[in-house]
Protein backbone atom coordinates (compact mmCIF):
# COMPACT_ATOMS: atom_id res chain seq x y z
CA UNK A 1 0.00 0.00 0.00
CA UNK A 2 2.83 2.33 -0.74
CA UNK A 3 0.88 4.63 -2.95
CA UNK A 4 2.62 7.89 -2.49
CA UNK A 5 0.73 11.08 -2.71
CA UNK A 6 2.45 14.00 -4.25
CA UNK A 7 2.89 16.25 -1.34
CA UNK A 8 3.35 19.29 -3.52
CA UNK A 9 -0.22 20.30 -3.96
CA UNK A 10 -2.33 20.18 -0.90
CA UNK A 11 -0.26 21.37 2.01
CA UNK A 12 -2.52 21.28 4.98
CA UNK A 13 -5.62 22.33 3.12
CA UNK A 14 -8.74 20.49 2.11
CA UNK A 15 -8.86 22.18 -1.22
CA UNK A 16 -12.13 22.84 -2.98
CA UNK A 17 -14.10 20.43 -0.94
CA UNK A 18 -17.24 22.51 -1.15
CA UNK A 19 -18.27 23.17 -4.70
CA UNK A 20 -17.03 20.26 -6.69
CA UNK A 21 -16.05 22.63 -9.47
CA UNK A 22 -12.38 22.01 -8.98
CA UNK A 23 -10.51 18.90 -9.95
CA UNK A 24 -11.81 15.41 -10.31
CA UNK A 25 -12.23 14.27 -6.68
CA UNK A 26 -10.73 10.77 -7.07
CA UNK A 27 -7.53 12.35 -8.40
CA UNK A 28 -7.38 15.05 -5.73
CA UNK A 29 -4.08 14.05 -4.18
CA UNK A 30 -4.55 16.22 -1.13
CA UNK A 31 -7.20 13.82 0.11
CA UNK A 32 -5.05 10.72 -0.34
CA UNK A 33 -3.35 10.79 3.02
CA UNK A 34 -6.62 11.06 4.92
CA UNK A 35 -8.15 8.25 2.94
CA UNK A 36 -5.14 6.01 3.35
CA UNK A 37 -5.04 6.53 7.08
CA UNK A 38 -8.80 5.91 7.32
CA UNK A 39 -8.53 2.84 5.19
CA UNK A 40 -5.67 1.40 7.23
CA UNK A 41 -7.57 1.95 10.46
CA UNK A 42 -10.84 0.62 9.10
CA UNK A 43 -9.35 -2.36 7.32
CA UNK A 44 -7.10 -3.42 10.16
CA UNK A 45 -10.06 -3.16 12.53
CA UNK A 46 -12.16 -5.21 10.13
CA UNK A 47 -9.40 -7.79 9.72
CA UNK A 48 -9.00 -8.19 13.46
CA UNK A 49 -12.74 -8.43 14.03
CA UNK A 50 -13.16 -10.90 11.19
CA UNK A 51 -10.20 -13.13 11.97
CA UNK A 52 -10.50 -13.10 15.77
CA UNK A 53 -14.21 -13.01 16.40
CA UNK A 54 -16.46 -13.40 13.39
CA UNK A 55 -14.96 -16.26 11.41
CA UNK A 56 -14.14 -18.54 14.37
CA UNK A 57 -17.71 -18.08 15.58
CA UNK A 58 -19.22 -18.94 12.21
CA UNK A 59 -16.87 -21.88 11.95
CA UNK A 60 -17.82 -23.22 15.36
CA UNK A 61 -21.52 -22.93 14.55
CA UNK A 62 -21.06 -24.69 11.22
CA UNK A 63 -18.95 -27.39 12.88
CA UNK A 64 -21.54 -27.83 15.59
CA UNK A 65 -24.22 -28.22 12.96
CA UNK A 66 -22.08 -30.71 11.04
CA UNK A 67 -21.52 -32.71 14.22
CA UNK A 68 -25.20 -32.59 15.07
CA UNK A 69 -26.15 -33.81 11.62
CA UNK A 70 -23.57 -36.58 11.74
CA UNK A 71 -24.64 -37.57 15.24
CA UNK A 72 -28.29 -37.63 14.23
CA UNK A 73 -27.49 -39.70 11.17
CA UNK A 74 -25.49 -42.14 13.27
CA UNK A 75 -28.31 -42.38 15.80
CA UNK A 76 -30.81 -42.90 12.98
CA UNK A 77 -28.58 -45.64 11.56
CA UNK A 78 -28.37 -47.24 14.98
CA UNK A 79 -32.13 -47.19 15.37
CA UNK A 80 -32.54 -48.59 11.90
CA UNK A 81 -30.12 -51.41 12.70
CA UNK A 82 -31.99 -52.10 15.90
CA UNK A 83 -35.31 -52.23 14.15
CA UNK A 84 -33.84 -54.45 11.47
CA UNK A 85 -32.53 -56.80 14.13
CA UNK A 86 -35.89 -56.78 15.88
CA UNK A 87 -37.61 -57.55 12.62
CA UNK A 88 -35.22 -60.40 11.98
CA UNK A 89 -35.74 -61.80 15.47
CA UNK A 90 -39.48 -61.52 15.02
CA UNK A 91 -39.28 -63.34 11.73
CA UNK A 92 -37.16 -66.19 13.07
CA UNK A 93 -39.46 -66.41 16.08
CA UNK A 94 -42.43 -66.55 13.79
CA UNK A 95 -40.82 -69.20 11.61
CA UNK A 96 -39.90 -71.39 14.59
CA UNK A 97 -43.37 -70.94 16.04
CA UNK A 98 -44.83 -71.97 12.74
CA UNK A 99 -42.71 -75.14 12.53
CA UNK A 100 -43.56 -75.93 16.14
CA UNK A 101 -47.22 -75.47 15.44
CA UNK A 102 -46.90 -77.72 12.44
CA UNK A 103 -45.11 -80.36 14.49
CA UNK A 104 -47.76 -80.24 17.17
CA UNK A 105 -50.46 -80.51 14.53
CA UNK A 106 -48.79 -83.48 12.91
CA UNK A 107 -48.29 -85.20 16.20
CA UNK A 108 -51.88 -84.66 17.24
CA UNK A 109 -53.12 -85.82 13.91
CA UNK A 110 -51.04 -89.00 14.13
CA UNK A 111 -52.16 -89.67 17.67
CA UNK A 112 -55.78 -89.19 16.75
CA UNK A 113 -55.34 -91.33 13.67
CA UNK A 114 -53.77 -94.10 15.74
CA UNK A 115 -56.53 -93.92 18.33
CA UNK A 116 -59.19 -94.00 15.66
CA UNK A 117 -57.46 -96.88 13.96
CA UNK A 118 -57.28 -98.84 17.25
CA UNK A 119 -60.91 -98.17 17.99
CA UNK A 120 -61.88 -99.17 14.53
CA UNK A 121 -59.90 -102.35 14.84
CA UNK A 122 -61.41 -103.33 18.18
CA UNK A 123 -64.84 -102.50 16.86
CA UNK A 124 -64.15 -104.62 13.80
CA UNK A 125 -62.92 -107.48 15.92
CA UNK A 126 -66.00 -107.25 18.05
CA UNK A 127 -68.19 -107.19 15.00
CA UNK A 128 -66.34 -110.14 13.48
CA UNK A 129 -66.79 -112.07 16.68
CA UNK A 130 -70.47 -111.19 16.76
CA UNK A 131 -70.77 -112.14 13.12
CA UNK A 132 -69.10 -115.48 13.73
CA UNK A 133 -71.39 -116.18 16.68
CA UNK A 134 -74.42 -115.25 14.63
CA UNK A 135 -73.29 -117.48 11.78
CA UNK A 136 -72.77 -120.28 14.17
CA UNK A 137 -76.26 -119.78 15.58
CA UNK A 138 -77.71 -119.72 12.09
CA UNK A 139 -75.92 -122.96 11.29
CA UNK A 140 -77.21 -124.68 14.41
CA UNK A 141 -80.69 -123.32 13.89
CA UNK A 142 -80.61 -124.53 10.34
CA UNK A 143 -79.36 -127.90 11.47
CA UNK A 144 -82.18 -128.26 13.95
CA UNK A 145 -84.62 -126.98 11.38
CA UNK A 146 -83.30 -129.50 8.86
CA UNK A 147 -83.59 -132.35 11.31
CA UNK A 148 -87.11 -131.24 12.13
CA UNK A 149 -87.90 -131.14 8.42
CA UNK A 150 -87.05 -134.85 8.12
CA UNK A 151 -89.31 -135.75 11.00
CA UNK A 152 -92.14 -133.69 9.58
CA UNK A 153 -91.53 -135.09 6.11
CA UNK A 154 -91.53 -138.64 7.40
CA UNK A 155 -94.70 -138.05 9.39
CA UNK A 156 -96.29 -136.38 6.44
CA UNK A 157 -95.17 -139.17 4.10
CA UNK A 158 -96.48 -141.80 6.56
CA UNK A 159 -99.75 -139.95 6.85
CA UNK A 160 -100.10 -139.60 3.07
CA UNK A 161 -99.33 -143.28 2.46
CA UNK A 162 -101.86 -144.36 5.12
CA UNK A 163 -104.50 -142.18 3.56
CA UNK A 164 -103.79 -143.52 0.13
CA UNK A 165 -103.31 -147.12 0.98
CA UNK A 166 -104.94 -147.41 4.27
CA UNK A 167 -101.96 -149.21 5.57
CA UNK A 168 -99.58 -147.65 8.01
CA UNK A 169 -96.22 -148.02 6.38
CA UNK A 170 -93.15 -149.11 8.09
CA UNK A 171 -91.62 -146.11 9.68
CA UNK A 172 -88.16 -147.31 8.76
CA UNK A 173 -88.96 -147.56 5.13
CA UNK A 174 -90.55 -144.13 5.16
CA UNK A 175 -87.53 -142.73 6.93
CA UNK A 176 -85.12 -144.11 4.33
CA UNK A 177 -87.33 -142.93 1.51
CA UNK A 178 -87.44 -139.45 2.98
CA UNK A 179 -83.70 -139.49 3.43
CA UNK A 180 -83.24 -140.55 -0.17
CA UNK A 181 -85.57 -137.85 -1.37
CA UNK A 182 -83.85 -135.23 0.80
CA UNK A 183 -80.52 -136.25 -0.56
CA UNK A 184 -81.71 -136.33 -4.11
CA UNK B 1 -30.86 23.18 -12.58
CA UNK B 2 -27.44 21.83 -13.26
CA UNK B 3 -26.39 18.21 -13.14
CA UNK B 4 -23.11 17.74 -11.34
CA UNK B 5 -22.39 14.00 -11.47
CA UNK B 6 -18.95 14.47 -9.94
CA UNK B 7 -20.14 16.12 -6.77
CA UNK B 8 -20.99 12.80 -5.16
CA UNK B 9 -17.31 11.83 -5.15
CA UNK B 10 -16.16 14.84 -3.17
CA UNK B 11 -14.17 14.14 -0.08
CA UNK B 12 -15.50 16.38 2.65
CA UNK B 13 -13.45 16.62 5.82
CA UNK B 14 -15.68 16.49 8.86
CA UNK B 15 -12.91 17.36 11.30
CA UNK B 16 -9.15 17.30 11.36
CA UNK B 17 -7.38 14.63 13.32
CA UNK B 18 -3.78 15.64 12.89
CA UNK B 19 -0.88 16.05 10.53
CA UNK B 20 1.69 13.66 9.11
CA UNK B 21 4.44 15.67 7.51
CA UNK B 22 2.72 18.03 5.17
CA UNK B 23 -0.45 16.05 5.01
CA UNK B 24 -3.55 16.85 6.95
CA UNK B 25 -5.24 13.78 8.26
CA UNK B 26 -8.93 14.46 8.46
CA UNK B 27 -11.93 12.45 9.44
CA UNK B 28 -13.78 12.66 6.13
CA UNK B 29 -17.04 11.38 4.75
CA UNK B 30 -14.99 8.56 3.22
CA UNK B 31 -13.69 7.65 6.69
CA UNK B 32 -17.23 7.67 7.99
CA UNK B 33 -18.46 5.30 5.30
CA UNK B 34 -15.48 2.99 5.78
CA UNK B 35 -16.33 2.76 9.46
CA UNK B 36 -19.99 2.27 8.64
CA UNK B 37 -19.06 -0.63 6.35
CA UNK B 38 -16.90 -2.17 9.09
CA UNK B 39 -19.74 -1.70 11.58
CA UNK B 40 -22.29 -3.27 9.24
CA UNK B 41 -20.03 -6.26 8.57
CA UNK B 42 -19.36 -6.72 12.28
CA UNK B 43 -23.05 -6.46 13.04
CA UNK B 44 -23.88 -8.97 10.34
CA UNK B 45 -21.18 -11.45 11.20
CA UNK B 46 -21.22 -11.17 14.98
CA UNK B 47 -24.79 -10.05 15.61
CA UNK B 48 -26.11 -12.54 13.08
CA UNK B 49 -24.20 -15.40 14.65
CA UNK B 50 -24.90 -14.29 18.22
CA UNK B 51 -27.43 -17.01 18.88
CA UNK B 52 -25.56 -19.56 16.79
CA UNK B 53 -28.64 -21.63 16.14
CA UNK B 54 -28.52 -25.06 14.63
CA UNK B 55 -31.23 -24.00 12.21
CA UNK B 56 -30.20 -20.50 11.16
CA UNK B 57 -32.48 -17.50 10.98
CA UNK B 58 -32.26 -14.79 8.33
CA UNK B 59 -29.25 -12.87 9.60
CA UNK B 60 -27.39 -16.01 10.52
CA UNK B 61 -28.10 -17.42 7.06
CA UNK B 62 -26.60 -14.35 5.42
CA UNK B 63 -23.53 -14.57 7.63
CA UNK B 64 -23.10 -18.27 6.96
CA UNK B 65 -23.72 -17.89 3.24
CA UNK B 66 -21.04 -15.19 2.99
CA UNK B 67 -18.67 -17.42 4.91
CA UNK B 68 -19.37 -20.45 2.73
CA UNK B 69 -19.30 -18.37 -0.45
CA UNK B 70 -15.85 -16.93 0.21
CA UNK B 71 -14.55 -20.24 1.53
CA UNK B 72 -15.68 -22.16 -1.54
CA UNK B 73 -14.25 -19.45 -3.82
CA UNK B 74 -10.87 -19.85 -2.16
CA UNK B 75 -10.98 -23.63 -2.20
CA UNK B 76 -11.87 -23.76 -5.89
CA UNK B 77 -9.20 -21.30 -7.01
CA UNK B 78 -6.31 -21.57 -4.57
CA UNK B 79 -6.92 -24.98 -3.04
CA UNK B 80 -7.21 -25.78 0.64
CA UNK B 81 -3.82 -24.19 1.33
CA UNK B 82 -5.38 -20.90 0.31
CA UNK B 83 -7.56 -21.09 3.42
CA UNK B 84 -4.62 -19.55 5.27
CA UNK B 85 -5.66 -16.29 3.65
CA UNK B 86 -9.33 -16.75 4.39
CA UNK B 87 -9.59 -13.85 6.88
CA UNK B 88 -7.84 -11.51 4.43
CA UNK B 89 -9.95 -12.45 1.44
CA UNK B 90 -13.10 -12.47 3.51
CA UNK B 91 -12.29 -8.99 4.82
CA UNK B 92 -11.55 -7.72 1.31
CA UNK B 93 -14.69 -9.21 -0.17
CA UNK B 94 -17.01 -8.08 2.59
CA UNK B 95 -15.46 -4.61 2.82
CA UNK B 96 -15.79 -3.96 -0.90
CA UNK B 97 -19.18 -5.62 -1.22
CA UNK B 98 -20.78 -3.88 1.75
CA UNK B 99 -19.30 -0.46 1.01
CA UNK B 100 -20.43 -0.78 -2.63
CA UNK B 101 -23.93 -1.76 -1.56
CA UNK B 102 -24.12 1.12 0.91
CA UNK B 103 -22.91 3.41 -1.87
CA UNK B 104 -25.99 2.66 -3.97
CA UNK B 105 -28.24 4.29 -1.39
CA UNK B 106 -28.84 7.88 -2.57
CA UNK B 107 -26.83 10.63 -0.84
CA UNK B 108 -24.26 8.19 0.45
CA UNK B 109 -20.60 8.02 -0.42
CA UNK B 110 -18.98 5.11 -2.26
CA UNK B 111 -15.62 4.31 -0.70
CA UNK B 112 -14.34 2.29 -3.63
CA UNK B 113 -15.01 5.06 -6.15
CA UNK B 114 -11.64 6.50 -5.17
CA UNK B 115 -8.57 5.13 -6.89
CA UNK B 116 -6.44 5.61 -3.79
CA UNK B 117 -8.60 3.18 -1.81
CA UNK B 118 -8.75 0.50 -4.48
CA UNK B 119 -5.03 0.94 -5.19
CA UNK B 120 -4.20 0.52 -1.52
CA UNK B 121 -6.22 -2.69 -1.40
CA UNK B 122 -4.67 -3.93 -4.65
CA UNK B 123 -1.17 -3.23 -3.38
CA UNK B 124 -1.99 -4.97 -0.14
CA UNK B 125 -2.79 -8.06 -2.22
CA UNK B 126 0.23 -7.54 -4.47
CA UNK B 127 2.70 -7.34 -1.63
CA UNK B 128 1.04 -10.19 0.21
CA UNK B 129 1.52 -12.35 -2.87
CA UNK B 130 5.09 -11.18 -3.41
CA UNK B 131 6.23 -11.52 0.20
CA UNK B 132 4.42 -14.77 0.92
CA UNK B 133 5.54 -16.24 -2.41
CA UNK B 134 9.20 -15.52 -1.74
CA UNK B 135 8.92 -16.51 1.92
CA UNK B 136 7.33 -19.85 1.09
CA UNK B 137 9.10 -20.81 -2.14
CA UNK B 138 12.33 -18.82 -2.05
CA UNK B 139 13.74 -18.27 -5.51
CA UNK B 140 11.42 -20.90 -6.93
CA UNK B 141 8.71 -18.26 -6.71
CA UNK B 142 10.17 -16.59 -9.80
CA UNK B 143 9.22 -19.66 -11.78
CA UNK B 144 5.88 -17.96 -12.31
CA UNK B 145 7.67 -15.81 -14.86
CA UNK B 146 8.99 -18.84 -16.73
CA UNK B 147 6.10 -20.91 -18.05
CA UNK B 148 7.09 -24.52 -18.66
CA UNK B 149 6.98 -25.94 -22.15
CA UNK B 150 7.89 -22.73 -23.95
CA UNK B 151 10.57 -23.04 -26.65
CA UNK B 152 13.87 -21.37 -25.73
CA UNK B 153 13.94 -18.83 -28.49
CA UNK B 154 10.71 -17.10 -27.47
CA UNK B 155 11.28 -17.54 -23.74
CA UNK B 156 12.76 -14.03 -23.26
CA UNK B 157 9.71 -12.50 -24.88
CA UNK B 158 7.31 -14.61 -22.81
CA UNK B 159 9.24 -13.78 -19.66
CA UNK B 160 9.10 -10.12 -20.46
CA UNK B 161 5.33 -10.30 -20.92
CA UNK B 162 4.89 -12.35 -17.76
CA UNK B 163 6.93 -9.94 -15.67
CA UNK B 164 5.15 -6.96 -17.13
CA UNK B 165 1.74 -8.48 -16.50
CA UNK B 166 2.76 -9.39 -12.96
CA UNK B 167 3.69 -5.82 -12.14
CA UNK B 168 0.63 -4.45 -13.89
CA UNK B 169 -1.63 -6.63 -11.75
CA UNK B 170 -2.19 -4.05 -9.01
CA UNK B 171 -3.05 -1.49 -11.67
CA UNK B 172 -5.69 -3.60 -13.41
CA UNK B 173 -6.84 -4.96 -10.08
CA UNK B 174 -7.50 -1.50 -8.66
CA UNK B 175 -8.62 0.35 -11.77
CA UNK B 176 -11.24 -2.29 -12.57
CA UNK B 177 -13.03 -1.76 -9.28
CA UNK B 178 -12.53 1.98 -9.19
CA UNK B 179 -13.69 2.56 -12.77
CA UNK B 180 -16.73 0.35 -12.42
CA UNK B 181 -17.95 2.10 -9.33
CA UNK B 182 -17.14 5.55 -10.69
CA UNK B 183 -18.80 5.00 -14.06
CA UNK B 184 -21.84 3.36 -12.58
CA UNK B 185 -22.45 6.17 -10.14
CA UNK B 186 -21.91 8.85 -12.77
CA UNK B 187 -24.39 7.15 -15.09
CA UNK B 188 -26.92 6.83 -12.29
CA UNK B 189 -26.51 10.47 -11.38
CA UNK B 190 -26.80 11.66 -14.97
CA UNK B 191 -30.00 9.76 -15.65
CA UNK B 192 -31.51 10.67 -12.31
CA UNK B 193 -30.57 14.31 -13.08
CA UNK B 194 -32.48 14.11 -16.36
CA UNK B 195 -35.65 13.23 -14.49
CA UNK B 196 -35.42 16.31 -12.28
CA UNK B 197 -34.32 18.55 -15.14
CA UNK B 198 -37.20 17.54 -17.39
CA UNK B 199 -39.72 17.82 -14.59
CA UNK B 200 -38.62 21.32 -13.63
CA UNK B 201 -38.10 22.84 -17.05
CA UNK B 202 -40.88 21.40 -19.18
CA UNK B 203 -43.79 21.22 -16.77
CA UNK B 204 -46.45 18.61 -17.53
CA UNK B 205 -44.71 17.49 -20.69
CA UNK B 206 -41.53 17.12 -18.71
CA UNK B 207 -43.31 14.95 -16.18
CA UNK B 208 -44.27 12.68 -19.02
CA UNK B 209 -40.86 12.86 -20.64
CA UNK B 210 -39.16 12.17 -17.36
CA UNK B 211 -40.60 8.70 -17.26
CA UNK B 212 -37.99 7.30 -19.63
CA UNK B 213 -34.91 8.39 -17.66
CA UNK B 214 -36.72 7.38 -14.47
CA UNK B 215 -37.20 3.88 -15.82
CA UNK B 216 -33.57 3.86 -16.87
CA UNK B 217 -32.51 4.99 -13.42
CA UNK B 218 -34.44 2.12 -11.85
CA UNK B 219 -32.88 -0.33 -14.28
CA UNK B 220 -29.42 1.13 -13.69
CA UNK B 221 -29.88 0.86 -9.94
CA UNK B 222 -30.62 -2.82 -10.36
CA UNK B 223 -27.56 -3.15 -12.56
CA UNK B 224 -25.46 -1.30 -10.01
CA UNK B 225 -26.62 -3.71 -7.32
CA UNK B 226 -25.29 -6.51 -9.48
CA UNK B 227 -22.07 -4.63 -10.24
CA UNK B 228 -21.53 -3.83 -6.56
CA UNK B 229 -21.58 -7.50 -5.70
CA UNK B 230 -19.84 -8.64 -8.85
CA UNK B 231 -16.89 -6.29 -8.52
CA UNK B 232 -16.36 -7.39 -4.94
CA UNK B 233 -16.45 -10.98 -6.14
CA UNK B 234 -14.06 -10.23 -9.01
CA UNK B 235 -11.67 -8.51 -6.63
CA UNK B 236 -11.81 -11.46 -4.26
CA UNK B 237 -11.42 -14.12 -6.93
CA UNK B 238 -8.48 -12.29 -8.54
CA UNK B 239 -6.91 -12.11 -5.11
CA UNK B 240 -7.35 -15.88 -4.84
CA UNK B 241 -5.81 -16.43 -8.26
CA UNK B 242 -2.83 -14.22 -7.45
CA UNK B 243 -2.38 -15.95 -4.10
CA UNK B 244 -2.53 -19.28 -5.90
CA UNK B 245 0.61 -18.18 -7.75
CA UNK B 246 2.32 -17.57 -4.44
CA UNK B 247 1.21 -20.93 -3.06
CA UNK B 248 1.85 -23.05 -6.16
CA UNK B 249 4.30 -21.12 -8.34
CA UNK B 250 5.33 -24.02 -10.56
CA UNK B 251 1.96 -24.97 -12.02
Amino acid sequence: MAEKSHGTKGTGAHTEADGGHGGFPPFESSTFASQLVSLVIAFVALYVIVSRIALPRVESVIDARQNAIEGDLAAAQKFKDESDAALKAYETELASARTRAQAIGNETREKLNAAAEAERKSLEDQLTAKLAAAEKQIATTRQTAMSNVRGIAADAAGAIVQRLTGVLPDSKAVGSAVDASLKG
Amino acid sequence: MKIDPIHQFNIEPLFTIGHIGNHTIAFTNSTLYMFIAVAVISLLMIGGMARGQLVPGRMQSIAEISYEFVASTIRSTAGSEGMKFFPLIFSLFMFICISNLIGIVPYTFTVSSHIIVTAALAFLVFFTVLIYGIYKNGLKFFKIFVPSGVPGYILPLVMFIEILSFFLRPVSHSVRLFANMLAGHIALKVFAGFVAMLGVSLGALGWFGGMLPLALTVALTALELLVAFLQAYVFAILTCIYLNDAIHPGH
